[in-house]
């Protein structure tokens, strides 16, 4: 039993209407994004004779995704990203078991403080980190290099990740723990051959959500990073709106290639992804 | 049984005093493992928001030394109209973000389907949540554009002329939120689902035997199940909404002259632009006192919880 109910038992009208309805929504739901795909296949013609929307005179398709790697600094940026992201989802993972392990498994003083630290860390503006870490990486020597924006990631993600983990692991057969101990077995043990094999699923889906949170992310690369060598695409596609005004074909196609990794990441893990972000949504 | 085996564990423990290490390793094992993620957080997180709060009671260019003025940021930041002009398009911000939640739900009822097709439909209703807000400003600042986009091509089809959504001052905030609201509201929407998935068949059931139907079924049958969902898809709503900043930079950067900025972007423009970090600190010290009450409220929600099911 299903709420709504299923479409399947409501009368005929409403069975032939439903996928039309659904079709006509998700048309204006997704028309931003249609129109910035259509732009992005226009040649430079078109725009200059105003042919925004008509029949475009010829598809450039192949020309426009081109010259964003040849022409701008796009594919740099992309590599970028790719140092800052891959890095910072593996060191998430590991703080993130360690930490969530022990607050999952261990009862201490303290125990539910640290919980609400994690919490509140993880909801508070960006700008009242802004000053002093920005101050903290020059005086380190990391600024305007990917550790700076690895290293603040990886912290800030940690506090998030680690509920996650810690939720997971709490929700573990206890039996599993009450064996070991029994056992003997050592608490490094138990972490490496009984939680780390267990918490696989927990940390696939978390790896995807620290993956698209650091690619997006677009206040810490600009307060972090200057050089076009070091920023990740957020910051890179920002400039290159600055230097391309009126080229909207080649805005457009570098737009449609800095949403593809997240949107892949999205369209192959996509249950993890949605059992990551609704792990808290389910059960009260 | 359990008993028994685990004061025969302690007994051969003490009977076996082994090294320092194995007599303590069950409380220092626990303490390595915070230990790395703890101090960086503390580093990281926990000592800047400190040196935020102590910088907002000096002057200071970034540079040159800095220079105690107390209370005085916050005195001209209360007389400052761009400050007002921030704080006000804030609340706007969090009302109007209240309707995601709202659209998300309504979104999750439409797609709460099992038909051929609809697993498609669902992930394309979801893309807009892992789209980078950059990609975000930059799709509608196209979308909005008031000579070639493709909402004028929509004005103009009927007749109407296109307004210049993000360079009027009257407009350009609710253009903003309207796309912030294209992400918000699928991740509402995957918030819900994931909560309609989870309803109870039996709570279901007995109202439809009762002769629940229409909206008093899902006033009093469904939308009190959807409490878990409903808490989540609020807090991040107004966490969201307070925290905007991506979108306003890439689409407007506060403008036109001012009338778009938020206290996050008006906090960035002081520090980067203006170097008044004292001021700036001053700003991010009033927008987290304002989360902190949202904040303080989650958490006395989710640590009462959790003591619940501890105990």
């Amino acid at each position: 039993m299903s709420y709504p109910i299923p479409v399947q038992q409501a009368r005929p009208a409403i069975r032939a209407l439903y996928p039309v309805a659904i079709v006509v929504v998700l048309a204006l739901w997704l028309l931003p994004l249609v129109a910035i795909t259509v732009t992005s296949i226009r040649s430079a013609e078109d725009l200059m004779v105003g042919n925004y929307w008509g029949w475009p005179k010829s598809f450039n398709l192949f020309e426009n995704y081109q010259a964003v790697f040849t022409q701008t600094a796009m594919a740099r940026f992309f590599f970028n990203s790719l140092v800052i992201t891959l890095p910072t989802v593996f060191f998430v993972m590991i703080l993130s078991t360690m930490m969530g392990f022990v607050l999952a498994r261990y009862r201490f003083r303290g125990n539910m403080l640290l919980f609400a630290l994690l919490i509140g860390g993880n909801f508070i503006p960006h700008q009242i980190l802004m000053i002093p870490v920005r101050d903290f990486m020059l005086k380190i020597g990391l600024y305007d290099t990917p550790y700076a924006l690895i290293l603040f990631h990886t912290v800030f993600q940690t506090g998030f990740a680690t509920l996650f983990m810690r939720n997971f692991i709490a929700d573990l057969p206890g039996e599993l723990f009450e064996a070991a101990r029994v056992e003997g077995t050592s608490p490094w043990q138990v972490l490496w051959h009984i939680v780390t094999p267990l918490v696989r699923p927990a940390l696939a889906a978390l790896g995807v959500l620290i993956f698209t949170f650091v690619w997006n992310d677009y206040f810490w690369a600009l307060v972090l990073t200057q050089a076009d060598t070091v920023r990740p695409v957020t910051a890179g596609l920002a400039t290159l709106r600055g230097q391309y005004v009126t080229a909207w074909n080649i805005i457009s196609a570098a737009t449609v290639l800095v949403a593809i990794p997240p949107v892949l990441m999205f369209f192959l893990m996509q249950r993890h992804f949605v059992a990551g972000l609704t792990m808290g949504a389910v059960k009260g | 049984m359990t008993d028994v085996l685990r004061a025969s564990a302690v007994r051969t423990a003490t009977r076996r005093p082994g090294s320092l290490w194995r007599r303590h390793r069950e409380w220092i094992t626990p303490v390595l493992l915070l230990a790395p993620g703890l101090i960086l957080f503390l580093l990281i997180i926990v000592i800047p928001t400190l040196q935020s709060f102590r910088l907002s009671l000096y002057d200071w260019d970034g540079i040159g030394p800095m220079s105690w003025v107390g209370l005085g940021n916050y005195s001209e930041l209360f007389a400052d109209p761009q400050f007002l002009t921030s704080l006000k398009n804030n609340i706007i911000w969090l009302i109007l973000f209240l309707l995601a939640p709202v659209g998300g739900l309504v979104l999750a009822l439409l797609v709460n389907q099992k038909v051929k097709g609809i697993r498609l439909a669902k992930s394309l209703f979801f893309m807009p949540l892992v789209l980078a807000p950059v990609t975000v400003g930059v799709v509608y600042s196209w979308f909005y554009d008031p000579t070639f986009g493709m909402m004028a091509l929509i004005f103009n089809a009927f007749g109407a002329t296109p307004p210049a959504i993000l360079s009027d001052p009257d407009l350009v905030t609710f253009g903003i939120v309207a796309a912030a609201l294209w992400p918000q509201v699928a991740f509402c929407m995957v918030l819900f689902l994931a909560g309609l998935n989870n309803l109870d068949e039996d709570v279901l059931g007995a109202g439809r035997v009762d002769g629940a139907r229409g909206f008093p079924m899902f006033w009093h049958v469904v939308l009190p199940q959807l409490r878990a969902a409903s808490f989540i898809a609020l807090t991040v709503t107004v966490i969201g909404a307070l925290r905007s900043f991506d979108l306003i930079a890439i689409m407007t950067q506060g403008g036109p002259y001012g009338s778009s900025s938020v206290l996050a972007y008006q906090m960035y423009e002081q520090a980067i632009f203006s170097y008044r970090m004292g001021y700036a600190a001053a700003i991010a010290t009033v927008l987290f006192g304002v989360m902190a009450v949202f904040i303080i409220w989650y958490l006395s929600r989710v640590v009462s919880a959790e003591a619940r099911r501890d105990r």
